[in-house]
């Protein structure tokens, strides 16, 4: 307090000395892109724990049946990894071209974002599908209820960005995704980025160190 | 956890912008009376009158559970409950009064005084606000519902395995638990969002982070906690359900399961719990203390920092809850020395209190009693907690009366006296007619000489070793007399609620007499108050504030644009509260719309929530609404461009409208997540 | 969660809206980051395979993993470019996980051995 404001005796406010509408947030971002990076930082402690939990029973399978890491098909798994980090990069330059205006292309590299996703999921099915038929599922043992969940929901994760990328597509179709939307494509982009840096933790923690 | 993933769902208006039935299913609700008007609202004071009531309801509930327990207890080979039902009681005892009271208690005082002690209009995401109400309501209707469909969870509050297995507790009760408790997850999570971005960014012009109220901080930290602490149990609930329903291995020690880590999962988020419960009322008490000692908070930035490190170091001391189940020595080293260091910042709390009062003009209205009060049981209750932390005492006192005793001298002699104090504090502000300051005091006094019977003599009985969660007691172990106090004290708190009930009926009905039917309105500024949220009119308008403010004398602005200190250093009042406060009659203020979508999207969940239980069919028509309300919600514009008077729109920041369309004519777009 | 990091006033300079990444970075080095990003994970896949064991397997993958993920997180999630509560926030919360459940983790693994 100064005492220049203190010769102003009480605060009496003139109108036209406020500022209503106040255009700018305090940290200059906007609360929907703030609140995306606050939800992104929770999402870490819910993985974290999953992934603590296979970490924890990955070699445990006294109630019988294989363990994940002897049936890993790890060439098929590494594909899927570079499908999944492609579509980080399709992202992106969705995001990029929508920023600059650029509907139809910021479309088209978000459908293809969408599609890379599918690929991802429908490998995850096929790769479920192979683990129950080799005699590991769901409830066989420890580590596989563990391995199950903890892809199960980056799996659901994925699904759920797909369905908002595929809203977009829908959106921009109807042309509704100009210029002025670029900070909404951008947000799920971010949300897309995480899910595929949790999958980087996952191909490396889960599949490749034994 | 699910349902937030697709918040950011967020898609532009489309066709419904500027249609009045988005989506063609539902009329754009308008009614600012009447029950629709709570359904639908989205003002934040609105839902912050809904978590009180609400929480006090459970309160009613849970209080009816404490009271069974210690009927019970009252004599030895008590008869009154079976070994079976006391099990119940007890665990929902415990979680009613954690989930469905503490934390409901914070949130409707968070809700409703952070925007107004930052200078905003609203949160940052009115919808979803409101969808986390909702969400908390129904996962409290899903856990209670246990009790008529059949049988209530019995593993303890803190749901230990494998006691939580299918294997030895064969009832739903668990999975209510488990259902209940997501949901109220979900609530927890969206508000922690949506409070961190409006703390974060809707401030009003010139007040920095430092000049935040002590309230306004703590409702930060313990938001920062609720975020990275609710996903750490979502994760292990969720263990434990597919376990429960879909037979996987979690916690199935035959299949070679360690109990232990759903007790490190649910510690990790079952201390920052603990702190999540009590920062919220050390907020509080920061704002009652200055108000009736006149004078300034003492040692701001201690109170300020010593919050942070409370919330920063409440995440490293989890394992003090497991020194008995053998963890080996060098956890039980580290563990007990960051319980002891966590004692420090609450220590400086506790003197920056005293501190505040000394050589103040100290009034005791009702407020201030309470706030005295929790400062002195929260003492005795802090002390206690220290003796936790030396771990060969430790060993001792587990599962003994001793911990009861404890934690209800921080919880209830802490978190609850504080909130009963706040509502005689804030009920003009948000009434606008006064609770009788003579019946606080009685309500006080009874409450005091009945919380300390109850849970006084626990510490007696704890060392003397009585066991807790057991449903009797044999006679001739020295435990009937202390038992029986501490029933007749049980029972002594129960009178000092039905006095705060009458003190609010007799105090409306009063109020309604003298107002002749017209609103009832408090006078301005009734305590002489120092922060922001006297700043508008009693009860607070809808619009919140007529102007918002600008902050020119930092901490404590209101009190400085009442006050000025002269040559002597003496306060001298330099405008009048008449003057100083603002009318609050500002009719053309753009406010967020209300909407029927929150309201939808949480109906779904206990559906979802029992199907998984009974019928995964009725999980599938659940999730559907849930889904379709998603999308109702996303397509629905946030504001309304044909609303009433109170036209909104610019409630909150433009979040969009940067990008230059701010001015075009389609700008009634749904804002991303709110 | 530090006092510092809940500063955002002390950066006046930022409270202007921030420019969407694709200001900062070309549609190029995006290609050329995921090419990096790529022969990482090619980089992991060779390793897994090359018949080391233990700390020597394990320590190379974990830095190349965490190479990738800070790459992602600082480019295509603009971290690098944006104001610093975002790095802030969302390092806390990937911090607080590690830490925490490293420690749970020994915890477990210690008593069981």
């Amino acid at each position: 307090m100064t005492d220049a404001t203190l010769a102003e005796g009480p605060v009496v406010v003139a109108p036209g000395d406020y500022d209503d509408d106040h255009p700018v947030t305090n940290t200059g971002l906007s609360n929907n892109k703030l609140a995306m990076w606050v939800f992104l930082a929770s999402e870490c402690l819910l993985f974290g724990g999953l992934i603590s939990t296979y970490l924890l029973y990955k070699d445990n399978n006294i109630s019988g049946g294989p363990l994940p890491r002897q049936i890993y098909d790890i060439p098929f798994t590494s594909i899927s990894s570079f499908v999944l980090l492609t579509s980080s990069l399709t992202m992106v330059l969705a995001v990029s071209a929508i920023a600059r205006g650029e509907e139809r292309r910021g479309r088209t590299w978000l459908a293809t974002t969408a599609g890379l996703g599918m690929v991802f999921i429908s490998g995850q099915v096929y790769e479920f599908q192979t683990f129950v038929r080799e005699g590991m599922g769901f409830t066989t043992n420890a580590a596989s209820s563990a391995f199950f969940t903890l892809t199960g929901f980056h799996g659901v994760h994925v699904t759920m960005g797909i369905i908002m990328l595929v809203s977009l597509v829908v959106l921009s179709l109807r042309g509704r995704l100009g210029v002025e939307r670029a900070e909404t494509v951008e947000i799920v982009g971010l949300y897309w980025h995480f899910v595929d840096v949790v999958w980087i933790l996952i191909f490396t923690v889960v599949y490749l160190i034994p | 956890m699910a349902l937030t993933e697709t918040g950011p769902l967020a898609l532009p208006s489309g066709d419904g912008a500027g249609s009045p039935r988005p989506l063609g299913v539902f009329a754009r609700p308008r009614t600012t009376h009447g029950w629709r008007s709570w359904v639908t609202t989205v003002d934040h004071k609105k839902i912050g009158i809904m978590y009180g009531a609400t929480a006090l309801f459970f309160f009613l509930v849970g209080g009816m559970e404490a009271l069974l327990i210690r009927l019970q207890l009252a004599t030895p080979n008590g008869k009154l409950l079976s070994a079976d039902l006391y099990n119940q009681v007890f665990t929902m005892h415990g979680t009613t009064m954690v989930f469905l009271v503490v934390m409901p208690l914070g949130a409707g005082f968070m809700n409703y005084l952070v925007p107004l002690q930052i200078g905003a209009r609203d949160v940052a995401f009115p919808r979803l606000n409101a969808f986390g109400f909702w969400c908390f309501l129904a996962g409290g209707l899903v856990l209670n519902s246990s009790w008529l469909l059949g049988h209530a969870p019995d593993g303890g509050w803190f749901m230990y395995a494998p006691n939580s297995g299918v294997q030895f507790s064969p009832t739903h009760g668990i999975d209510f638990w488990n259902m209940g408790l997501l949901f109220t997850g979900i609530a927890s999570l969206t508000g922690a969002i949506n409070l961190i971005t409006t703390v974060l960014n809707m401030r009003a012009p010139g007040m920095s982070m430092f000049k935040m109220p002590v309230f306004t901080w703590m409702t930060l930290v313990t938001q920062f906690l609720l975020l990275f602490a609710i996903p750490v149990l979502t994760a292990a609930q969720f263990l434990l359900m597919f376990d429960r329903l879909f037979g996987a291995k979690f916690f199935d020690v035959s299949a070679g399961a360690d109990p232990l880590l759903w007790e490190n999962l649910f510690w990790i988020f079952g201390h920052p719990e603990v702190y999540i419960m009590i920062l919220p009322a050390f907020g509080l008490v920061s704002e009652i203390l200055p108000v009736f000692s006149r004078k300034p908070i003492f040692g701001y930035p201690f109170m300020v920092f010593s919050g942070i490190a409370i919330g920063v170091m409440g995440w490293g001391v989890w394992a003090h809850h497991m020194f008995a189940s053998g963890i080996g020595p060098y956890s039980v080293a580290a563990f007990s020395m960051s319980t002891m260091l966590i004692a420090v910042p609450t220590g400086i709390k506790v003197f920056n209190w005293i501190a505040t009062m000394w050589g103040g003009q100290v009034r005791f209205k009702a407020p201030m009693l309470y706030a005295i009060g929790m400062v002195a049981m929260f003492t005795v209750g802090g002390l206690s907690g220290v003796t936790h932390a030396v771990s060969p005492a430790d060993t001792q006192q587990t599962d003994t009366y001793y911990i009861v005793a404890h934690f209800h001298y921080v919880l209830f002699g802490g978190a609850l006296f504080v909130f009963v104090g706040g509502f005689y504090y804030y009920w003009p502000k948000v009434f606008g007619y006064f609770l009788s300051d003579a019946g606080g005091k009685l309500n006080f006094w009874i409450l005091f000489v009945g919380f300390n019977m109850t849970f006084g003599p626990m510490h007696i009985l704890g060392l003397r070793g009585q066991p807790r969660r057991v449903y009797t007691y044999r006679s001739n172990y020295g435990y009937e007399f202390w038992n029986m106090v501490s029933t007749i004290g049980a029972i002594i708190i129960g009178i000092s609620f039905l006095v705060l009930m009458a003190n609010i009926a007799i105090g409306y009905a009063r109020a309604k007499r003298l107002s002749a039917g017209g609103p009832l309105t408090a006078p301005p500024d009734p305590w002489d108050a120092r922060s922001l949220e006297w700043l508008t009119a009693n009860p607070t308008p809808v619009h919140n504030f007529d102007r918002v403010p600008t902050i020119r004398f930092g901490l404590d602005e209101l009190f400085y644009r009442k006050y000025r200190e002269d040559e002597g250093g003496r306060l001298v009042r330099v405008a009048t509260a008449e003057e100083v406060v603002e009318k609050g009659d500002r009719t053309d203020v753009h406010l967020p719309s209300p909407s029927y979508w929150p309201i939808v999207v949480a109906f779904g969940l206990p559906f979802v929530g029992w199907g998984l239980i009974y019928n995964l069919w009725l999980a599938l028509v659940g999730g559907a609404v849930v889904v379709l309300g998603i999308f109702g919600w996303a397509l629905e514009p946030s504001v309304d461009d044909e609303g009433g008077p109170l036209h909104p729109d610019h409630g909150q920041p433009p979040t969009t409208g940067e990008s230059g369309a701010a001015e075009a004519p389609v700008e009634q777009e749904a804002a991303l997540v709110d | 969660m530090t006092a510092d990091a809940l500063h955002p006033e002390l950066a006046p300079e930022e409270h202007q809206v921030h420019d969407l990444a694709g200001a900062h970075v070309s549609d190029g080095k995006y290609v050329q980051i995921a090419i990096f990003l790529a022969v990482a994970t090619g980089l992991e896949v060779y390793l897994s395979y090359s018949g080391l064991e233990g700390a020597a397997l394990v320590a190379p993958l974990l830095v190349i993993m965490a190479y990738k993920f800070i790459t992602v997180a600082l480019y295509f999630m603009h971290l690098k470019f944006d104001p610093k509560i975002l790095t802030r926030v969302f390092y806390f919360g990937l911090i607080l996980a590690v830490s925490v459940y490293a420690a749970a983790l020994s915890t477990l693994k210690l008593f069981g051995g």
